[in-house]
């Protein structure tokens, strides 16, 4: 029987994270995600943001995580060669009197150990945020909130963690969990796992996990948010991530700064009861717009290239991260919804801890390997260096998608890291992702992946089994040329 | 740093405006072109218009796309000073008409005295008529799925609903149709087709397809494949029609709702831009802000047919060799 000490289910960013502190042990691990690709749930429609810490209540479980996150970050970042940058934060207030308001986010804050914090007026924002409107009078600003790419970051950690022998199985949706003595047993699409440590962190379908071992209390309800991207000719329209004033359920909507370059406006935030309810609003952008012009007025209809509704995973107020003492080896980590992203890094320390705690032997590895060789974007690349890659390989020069600058090599490594559709080839590497929309590229690319994978066209997907892009084949299936 | 290397003419875009403006310039005595193409072949999107109607006014006969492209690269396959570089895609452009081009192996810069731009146009997409719903495989801009089913010879729907009646949404009606899949709905907003009368009349009357004017998709359902479209009749102001809603089974939706000129470039560069149409502010024909540098086809404004952007495009290149006449 192949036992594995533990198995991870979802492979999002929290389970991804986990999987790559745990590969630094002498463990057997296994990640179990039910989508054709990781990071296809809620990882995907993350904002990308690394909060500073502010905005969480104090003494909560997220926003210890969330400050101690931020920290580990950046070091994570760069052992995975995935770009972080620290762009700061400014949350604004357009009336003298909320200012009582910036004082008790700053002394929360800084009761969770965020340091830098700082109130700014409306001289200093004028000099360093000039697009932003003239009706703001004072923001908060603090300057350890970052941004980087969440999938990128989801892919990175993955990786890492596959080369350090852990073992990802992507399309294995999780059908049945059995407990006996000493392990449970997984029954999934993919096949039966068996291990004596199970980690929930399924996100939205954390709920119905939970249900599969006996644990009848918990709720998972999700909760959309709708994010409307600008083309990357608006990069520098703002030099910080934008905040209002927090409201009870969201941080509000946000003029974010992207790793990609392209500003994204939005989430909203409302309550629904469909988890697979990816469907944006006219509402929706209506509110988005108006409220991201109230930030910034210079935003216009026009600069929207691309748009996507996204689904947090609510659980009460906080998130959940614990051993189930009413079934032994069982750790659940749900209700991750916002700072997720930036705690992951902590949460998979504290998960580690809790195995400890429950018994699991952590011996570490002398032959964990902390980096990653970095991918190289040329969309990144000052035009030198990227005269440099081309010089060194010619399928660099070999563009692909021309709104983005990607090139035919960059496709090739994608799909050698694991991109097994359209989408995972969009988030590794920005292709399909500019303001063509895939309409210049998507032939090429699926004549990349149809060489790569020896698959053919009727098989390539845009995220996995029933999204296929071809609906009959005709003729010559297999093209021989890309 | 290597000395960067002087053109009297760069053109960018091997299209029917590249081309013609490489031909007419070439003959008003301009020895010295290159040719910059992104794709592998010259004739831009013409070599996936396998319809006929081309050349009507132009050779006053009638061609396909590929055989329209075909009378122009055959004449400029046989003349050596026009040197073309094809998958060469430029992705920097200066004031000074310094341009950066990457092709495979390697990135060169150039100066051109003179510069013409036949950047050709992309369509514009459901994101940015911001339909909504969800976002499912199935959804194409209609240039897309011509290319698929003309030059790769896939299909990628059985079930079809078109969004705009210009003139590429009406062809690919008939050309699915053609193709054995169902045409359920072309749907436009307007009360009228955007596209030529003789399209309508040969793209849809003759295959009893239905056009549904003053008609809005309201959202797109479907979460692997798009599944069904919600219709609804609008009034004057674009507004749904209470009452009118319905809903068509579908597998596919075709986007054909316009086209924006590609000029990205010349706005690095720093010309004058209209943004409403992302085009040249220009004085006369193809002329930009930018002494020297010029804009022709359909990056210059979008033209209902190609023997338009041939002939203006010719234009473009009798200035650029005026011009270099003129050059001290």
């Amino acid at each position: 029987m192949n036992l594995q000490d533990v198995i991870i289910i979802g492979g999002g960013v929290i389970g991804a994270a986990m999987a790559r502190e745990l590969s630094r042990y002498n463990l057997k691990i296994a990640l179990l995600e039910k989508e054709a690709e990781l990071a296809f749930g809620i990882s995907k429609s993350n904002s990308g943001i690394i909060h500073p810490g502010t905005q969480n209540p104090p003494f909560s479980l997220k926003g210890r995580l969330c400050v101690q996150g931020n920290q580990l970050m950046r070091g994570l970042a760069r052992e995975l060669g995935v770009d972080f940058k620290e762009v700061g934060e400014l949350i604004v207030i357009f009336q003298e009197k909320e200012k009582a308001r910036l004082f008790s986010i700053q002394q929360e804050a800084e009761a969770l150990g965020v340091s830098g914090l700082q109130i700014v007026d409306r001289l200093w924002l004028k000099q360093h945020e000039p697009n932003l409107s003239p009706d703001i009078v004072a923001a908060l600003y603090a300057p350890t909130a970052g941004i980087i790419s969440p999938y990128r970051l989801v892919y990175g950690l993955a990786e890492n963690a596959m080369k350090n022998g852990v073992g990802i199985y992507t399309s294995h949706k999780v059908t049945a969990i059995i407990r006996s003595a000493d392990y449970f047993e997984i029954q999934s699409t993919g096949g039966i796992f068996r291990s004596r440590y199970l980690i929930n962190a399924a996100g939205l379908w954390g709920d119905k996990i939970a249900n599969m071992v006996g644990i009848q209390d918990m709720v998972i309800k999700p909760r959309k948010g709708e994010e409307y991207l600008l083309d990357k000719k608006r990069e520098h329209l703002t030099n910080h991530l934008i905040f209002p004033l927090p409201t009870p359920t969201s941080k509000g909507i946000i003029v974010i700064k992207t790793s990609d370059g392209n500003p994204m406006i939005g989430p909203t935030a409302q309550d629904c009861e469909d988890k697979e309810d990816l469907a944006t609003t006219d509402q929706g952008l209506n509110q988005v717009l108006a409220s991201a012009r109230k930030l910034v007025p210079a935003i216009s209809r026009r600069d929207i290239i691309a748009y996507f509704a996204g689904l947090r995973a609510v659980a009460g107020d906080d998130f959940i991260i614990r051993h189930e003492n009413q079934c032994p080896g069982l750790i659940n980590v749900v209700g991750i919804q916002s700072p997720g992203l930036t705690a992951a890094p902590a949460i998979a320390l504290m998960v580690v801890e809790i195995l400890r705690q429950q018994g699991l032997g952590l011996q570490p590895k002398p032959c964990f390997c902390k980096h990653r060789e970095p991918f190289t974007h040329l969309f990144a690349l000052p035009l030198a260096k990227v005269n440099k890659v081309i010089q060194q390989n010619a399928a660099y020069g070999d563009i692909v998608c021309r709104c983005e600058m990607i090139s035919a090599q960059e496709i090739r490594e994608a799909v050698k890291q694991g991109a097994r559709t359209l989408d995972g080839i969009k988030f590794r590497t920005r292709a399909q992702a500019g303001r063509c929309h895939g309409g210049f590229c998507t032939t090429r690319i699926m004549k990349i992946m149809a060489e790569e994978l020896n698959l053919p066209f009727s098989e390539i997907t845009k995220r996995g089994p029933g999204s296929e892009i071809i609906k009959t084949t005709r003729g010559n299936e297999k093209n021989d040329s890309a | 740093m290597k000395k960067m290397i002087a053109r009297d003419l760069v053109i960018v875009g091997g299209g029917p405006a590249g081309l013609a403006a490489a031909l007419t310039a070439y003959e008003a005595g301009v020895k010295d072109i290159l040719l910059l193409e992104r794709d592998q072949y010259l004739g831009g999107i013409l070599n996936q218009c396998i319809h006929p109607g081309f050349g009507l006014q132009y050779f006053k006969e009638e061609l396909t796309g590929p055989q329209y492209a075909e009378r122009f690269i055959e004449k400029i396959m046989g003349i050596k000073e026009i040197e073309i570089s094809l998958k060469s895609l430029v992705v920097h452009l200066t004031k000074k008409k310094e341009l950066t081009y990457i092709k495979p192996g390697t990135m060169q810069t150039v100066a051109a005295k003179t510069l013409i731009m036949g950047t050709g146009c992309r369509e514009r997409t459901r994101e940015m008529i911001r339909i909504p719903g969800t976002r499912p495989a199935g959804i194409f801009p209609a240039g897309l799925a011509q290319k698929l089913i003309n030059i790769e010879g896939l299909l990628p729907g059985r079930e079809v609903v078109i969004i705009g009646s210009g003139d590429i949404g009406l062809i690919m009606a008939r050309r699915f149709t053609l193709e054995g899949a169902h045409v359920k709905a072309v749907i436009e907003i307007q009360k009228e087709s955007r596209g030529l009368i003789r399209n309508v009349a040969q793209c849809l009357d003759d295959f009893n397809l239905p056009l549904y004017l003053q008609h809005k998709i309201l959202k797109i359902h479907g979460k692997d494949r798009v599944e069904k479209v919600t219709v609804a009749e609008v009034d004057d102001e674009f507004q749904e029609i209470s009452g009118t809603r319905f809903e068509l089974a579908c597998d596919t939706v075709l986007v054909s709702v316009g086209l924006i000129p590609e000029n990205e470039l010349i706005e690095m560069a720093g010309v004058v831009m209209d943004e409403k149409t992302n085009t040249p502010e220009s004085g006369e024909l193809n002329t930009t802000s930018i002494p020297g540098l010029w804009v022709c086809g359909n990056a210059y404004k979008i033209y209902d047919v190609v023997d338009g952007v041939t002939r203006d495009s010719a234009q473009a290149g009798k200035l650029a060799a005026e011009y270099l006449r003129n050059l001290p």
